[in-house]
């Protein structure tokens, strides 16, 4: 078979040889270890042995000819098995960089502002050759520092940079740390005022209202500052923990509602003379959310870092729009009350809400929220999750549409969508599938039998 | 047979004679020229593969063979066990002490399957251990294992133990402040330590004229209290003898020898070295004239010992030998990295 | 338990090491009649004899070497270089050498050898009396390196060293010698290698230090602490194998790191420490990771205001401190 010879590697430190005298020519036979042909390198004159038994069939470079180590230079014929002299040829696994040429790698220092608390450093502003040559580099340099022209130790002033630490604080509680007041250098946000922040805030929303109005940003010039309310704040914040620390994703199906309107249309007169309270379609969902959450027990649970706590009791929010701002207040042990039981709790601490009489025990232990943006005449909504809640399910506007029934018969139907987002850590989009059915087909199941009380 | 050598060790050289005399029969003096062939052959197999690209490093013992051997062969006849430390042009000691040409050549080509180290260290670097033998060479930096040698010695002394060290070094060794330092401390503690310079006469390039102000680096004993012997290091005979009086002159607890065995570097100082450019060609076929394996032939067959037909069989067995030693190594795998960190410390 | 100093506590680790293994021998420079220059080994001789406490030439490197080569044999060596400052002819030996002779030979050999080295200044001990040369040795894989701060982990780190497998170079800061006093107990005890030691729980800042400097660290906690500021002294003992989780557990208590060495700052111990902080505890840090240490001079210079100005003392460290809890 034919083989190619290549130049060996001999030396440490050398990359090339020149090609000496060729000790043996086209067509001769060469014994293995003989030798084939002289080479110089910078450090060693050398024969090159042949690693083969055969015959020469062709030389590849010539006399003089300056040939890199591991390069081809003759060609052979021979019955060995190549791949035993090759043995001990060690070849690296990893395949050799490419060194790409990059341009200008450097930046004057005149282009360069002095970062670090010595000021020794150098913060590199982002020029368009810059991006040019290393756009990744720089992406990361605009992202990461702020426009600030000013050193470290000033960049501390007005609290602007924060340390890992109270990065990290902020993220786990929640808080914005434009609100907190700094104590550190030149008035740096430390890790011990993010603590102490967050006791305060905790004491804070134990007596709420009365929650202080923390300073923040002024208003300018053609802007109108309107002061948080008490209520506004705790949205926020919890709306913040819910978007920054739960993963969260949604799911939507449609339901066929048909003969629930048509068994609260039968019902709902005698209902509301009977008890006094109206008889909405929200206590039939509640029924089969809290039905739903029974069966498909993950879903009623909440995130505990290295594990997931399920919630043993089923306490269903509300959630509420007032008109202060959103509050979710809380019917207790959903699971255990009719539809009845059900509407009129509903219907109390609705109104409680509205009136904005709720009670600290009425907006605490939800396991899981109940949205009903269908009032709005929202078709699809993607709510936030209720945090530390594992998900959170809307019912959307009860819409009539012609729909194509089992059979191929067209008929026109009511139909909702209820949509749900739930936290992925927590629940796959199975797990959310099976919970959303699990309700649909309760809803779907409801018929002129189904019993109110 | 000796050569020549200086004043301060001709008390030993009769009873040398006697012993020599008492071993070398002529089955065993074939032996060690077979042997010889066998080294000569796997140095120049060895050469080939750097050559080819296969063996990264090499520092052949061309030229060296008969006092590496004669040293070996001699300490391990008269020392009841003994501890070798080698430097770095040890082929021919290694060869001696009992390593197989295709252990060799596995430690040469990096494999695995090296004996000393795994492949972590340049070849024939590292430890082989026998209850009886062990062959030590840590490092190749110049002169280091001088004062290994010693502490091992002193250990041996402390612990009873009988064995005796042998160190093994070239002239340039002793130029180090190491050697110095090693030297001295067994001078002090008569230290069963046999000293042997492989004086090939030039360190990688620089001529000994230019490392030292004497012909001899023997004369340098004395300053140690410790007897010096110049021998001829190509004449394998005349090594076996002086080194086995070393032996036993540290075996019978009268302290440390040293030994100057002028040789001869018949390749560069490795494969990475080009002598020519700072030796004649004159120089070089001199040297060739005191090829050791050349002068032991000779002898042998001035003395009826060897024939040209016995010749014509050791080089054609070596040749076989190192042809099935080169076809193993070369399929041997390499080490893996399995391993890596292991052995940096006691592992707990 | 008694109270003792650092030096009578080095003395009975190496009396009690070599009553217990008649493999422990001493070599160095006046090491037998005159006891050693700072009498670490006084009355060793006369209790073991010439032959286990060796006088060696005036000759590092052979004190090193000889040392690895009886280690190699099976003895247990304790190789006293006199000063520090002495050591550099013996560094081939044992870096070069020691370091890689269990990872060289694949576990067929090892050195199970003490190096033992007086070091450190505030002496008046100038260029070549003074110096803190550990960083060197604990750049080396293959190596331990120890510097204990009190009599307790003295000996019980010396004996620890004494039977550790692997060369171990111990580093005895000079000035502790007969400064530091401390209990001791009675009864025979060991201390682990690559263990750090709380000495002043805290909970504002880690003040990490070895050697003489933790009683420096020490001192200056207290000032802090009359500033309401309450700072943890983690005395590293071990400057390699380092102790990592302690480093790391006290900095994600703190969030708060200062350094001290007495060795020159850079490419110190510090940076080694600060390092492994930045790249393992970064998100805990509330503060840069700052360092007091000697200037980056050659040596300690031998004038008093000279010298004074190259320690790191109580009040520098202080105002370290003070300056990374006020960031």
């Amino acid at each position: 078979m034919p083989v190619k010879i290549n130049l060996p590697q001999v030396g440490e430190s050398v990359t090339e040889g020149i090609i000496g005298k060729w000790l043996k020519k086209v067509g001769d036979t060469v014994d293995r270890y003989e030798p084939l042909v002289e080479v110089t390198t910078d450090k060693v004159n050398m024969e090159f042995p042949s690693p083969y038994n055969g015959k020469l069939t062709a030389l590849l470079v010539k006399e003089g000819d300056t040939v890199a180590m591991g390069a081809p230079i003759a060609e052979m014929e021979t019955s060995e098995a190549v791949a035993e002299a090759q043995l001990s040829a060690y070849t690296p696994a990893r395949q050799e960089r490419a060194t790409t040429p990059v341009g200008r790698t450097g930046v004057l220092l005149k282009d360069t502002r002095p970062v670090g608390p010595t000021g020794s450093g150098v913060e590199t502003p982002v020029s368009e050759s810059a991006v040019a040559v290393a756009p990744s580099v720089s992406a990361v340099t605009s992202a990461q520092m702020p426009s600030s022209p000013a050193p470290a130790v000033e960049a501390a002033r007005g609290g602007q940079r924060y340390s890992p630490i109270v990065r990290s604080l902020a993220e786990q509680h929640g808080v914005d740390l434009a609100q907190v007041k700094g104590s550190g250098l030149d008035g740096r946000v430390t890790r011990e005022d993010v603590a102490r922040y967050v006791e305060q805030r905790a004491a804070a929303l134990a007596k709420a209202p009365a929650l202080a109005a923390p300073a923040g940003q002024a208003a300018g010039p053609d802007e109108e500052a309107v002061p948080l309310t008490p209520i506004r704040r705790i949205i926020a914040e919890n709306m913040m923990k819910s978007a920054t620390q739960i993963p969260q994703a949604w799911s939507a199906l449609e339901v066929d509602v048909t003969s629930l309107v048509a068994r609260r249309e039968s019902a709902k007169d005698e209902f509301l003379g009977r008890e006094g309270v109206p008889l909405t379609y929200l206590p039939f969902v509640m029924k089969a959310v809290a039905e739903s959450l029974k069966e498909n027990p993950r879903v009623n649970s909440t995130w505990g870092g290295d594990k997931v706590i399920l919630k043993k009791r089923i306490h269903i929010g509300i959630a509420v729009a007032t008109s202060q701002g959103l509050v979710v207040p809380v019917i207790h042990n959903t699971d255990s009350m009719s539809i009845a039981g059900l509407a009129k709790a509903s219907n109390e601490i609705i109104q409680r809400a509205r009136d904005g009489k709720l009670r600290l025990e009425d907006v605490h232990g939800g396991t899981f929220t109940l949205n009903n943006t269908g009032v709005l005449g929202s078709i699809l909504t993607q709510p936030l999750i209720n945090w530390p809640q594992a998900a959170i399910l809307t019912t959307e506007a009860i819409v009539k549409r012609v729909m194509v029934l089992p059979g191929d018969a067209i008929a026109v139907r009511s139909m909702m969508y209820i949509g749900l987002t739930f936290d992925h850590r927590i629940l796959d989009g199975a797990d959310a599938g099976a919970f959303m059915n699990s309700v649909k087909r309760r809803l779907e199941a409801i018929s002129k039998d189904t019993a109110i009380y | 047979m000796v050569r020549s050598r200086n004043t301060a060790a001709t008390q030993t050289r009769k009873a040398a004679e006697h012993a020599v005399a008492e071993v070398l029969t002529p089955d065993v003096l074939l032996g060690w020229y077979s042997t010889m062939v066998l080294v000569r052959t796997l140095d120049e197999r060895a050469w080939l593969l750097n050559r080819q690209g296969k063996a990264a490093i090499l520092a052949s013992s061309q030229g060296h063979e008969a006092t590496q051997m004669g040293a070996v062969w001699a300490a391990v006849r008269y020392s009841p066990s003994l501890a070798i430390f080698p430097f770095y042009r040890g082929l021919a000691t290694a060869i001696a002490t009992g390593i197989t040409p295709t252990e060799a050549l596995l430690s040469i080509l990096a494999k695995a399957g090296d004996p000393a180290s795994g492949g972590r260290q340049f070849p024939l670097h590292g430890a082989v251990m026998t209850p009886k033998l062990k062959v030590i060479n840590i490092s190749n930096v110049v002169a280091t294992q001088i004062p290994h040698a010693v502490g091992y010695a002193l250990g041996c002394r402390m612990s009873g133990d009988p064995t005796v060290t042998m160190t093994t070094f070239g002239d340039g060794a002793t130029s180090e402040g190491d050697w110095h330092e090693g030297m001295n401390y067994a001078g002090i503690y008569k230290l069963p330590v046999v000293f042997i310079c492989e004086n090939n006469g030039v360190a990688i390039s620089v001529p000994q004229r230019k490392q030292m102000a004497i012909v001899n680096v023997a004369d340098r004993a004395a300053g140690y209290g410790m007897p010096g012997v110049v021998v001829d290091g190509t004449d394998v005979m005349a090594v076996y003898e002086v080194v086995g009086e070393a032996v036993r002159r540290a075996v019978r607890g009268e302290g440390p020898t040293f030994i100057e065995a002028k040789v001869v570097r018949l390749l560069p100082h490795t494969s990475d070295d080009d002598d020519r450019r700072y030796r004649t060609p004159e120089e070089l076929e001199d040297m060739k004239r005191r090829d050791p394996l050349k002068k032991f032939k000779e002898h042998l067959m001035e003395q009826g010992i060897l024939t040209a037909q016995l010749d014509e069989q050791a080089h054609k067995e070596a040749k076989e030998h190192v042809d099935r030693a080169t076809e193993a190594a070369e399929a041997a795998p390499f080490p893996d990295t399995g391993d890596f960190y292991d052995h940096v410390y006691a592992s707990e | 338990m008694a109270v003792k100093s650092v030096i009578e506590a080095v003395r009975e680790a190496m009396f009690e090491e070599m009553k217990r293994d008649p493999n422990v021998f001493i070599m160095g420079e006046d090491v037998g009649k005159r006891g050693g220059v700072f009498l670490a080994t006084r009355g060793l001789i006369e209790e073991f004899g010439e032959e286990r406490v060796i006088d060696t030439p005036l000759a590092e490197s052979s004190i090193a070497g000889i040392a690895l080569g009886a280690a190699m044999q099976g003895r247990r060596p304790i190789a006293e270089i006199q000063f520090a400052d002495f050591i550099w002819p013996a560094v081939n030996q044992i870096i070069g050498e020691a370091a890689r002779v269990r990872y060289g030979t694949k576990g067929v050999l090892h050195v199970p050898m003490v190096v033992r080295c007086p070091y450190g200044g505030g002496v008046r001990g100038g260029l070549f009396h003074s110096q803190s040369p550990e960083a060197y040795f604990a750049h080396t894989p293959g190596l331990k390196v120890v510097c204990p701060s009190t009599p307790y982990d003295a000996k019980g780190l010396l004996k620890a060293a004494i039977r550790d497998e692997d060369p171990v170079v111990f580093f005895e800061h000079k000035r502790t010698y007969r400064l530091v006093r401390g209990e001791v107990p009675d009864e025979e005890y060991v201390l682990p290698i690559g263990v750090a030691d709380i000495k002043r729980a805290g909970s504002d800042i880690t003040c990490i230090s070895y050697g003489l400097m933790v009683h420096y660290c020490l001192e200056a906690a207290e000032m802090l602490a009359k500033e309401g500021v309450n700072v943890e002294v983690l005395d590293l003992r071990t400057v390699r194998p380092l102790d990592k989780e302690a480093i790391l557990e006290s900095v994600r208590k703190t969030s708060r790191v200062l350094i001290v060495h007495e060795d020159n700052r850079t490419g110190g111990l510090g940076a080694e420490v600060a390092a492994i902080i930045a790249e393992e505890a970064f998100g805990h840090l509330d503060a840069p990771i700052t360092r007091v240490t000697g200037p980056d001079v050659p040596a300690m210079p031998f004038s008093p205001p000279l010298e004074d100005f190259f320690m790191p003392n109580p009040e520098k460290i202080a105002a370290g401190l003070r300056r990374v809890a006020s960031y």
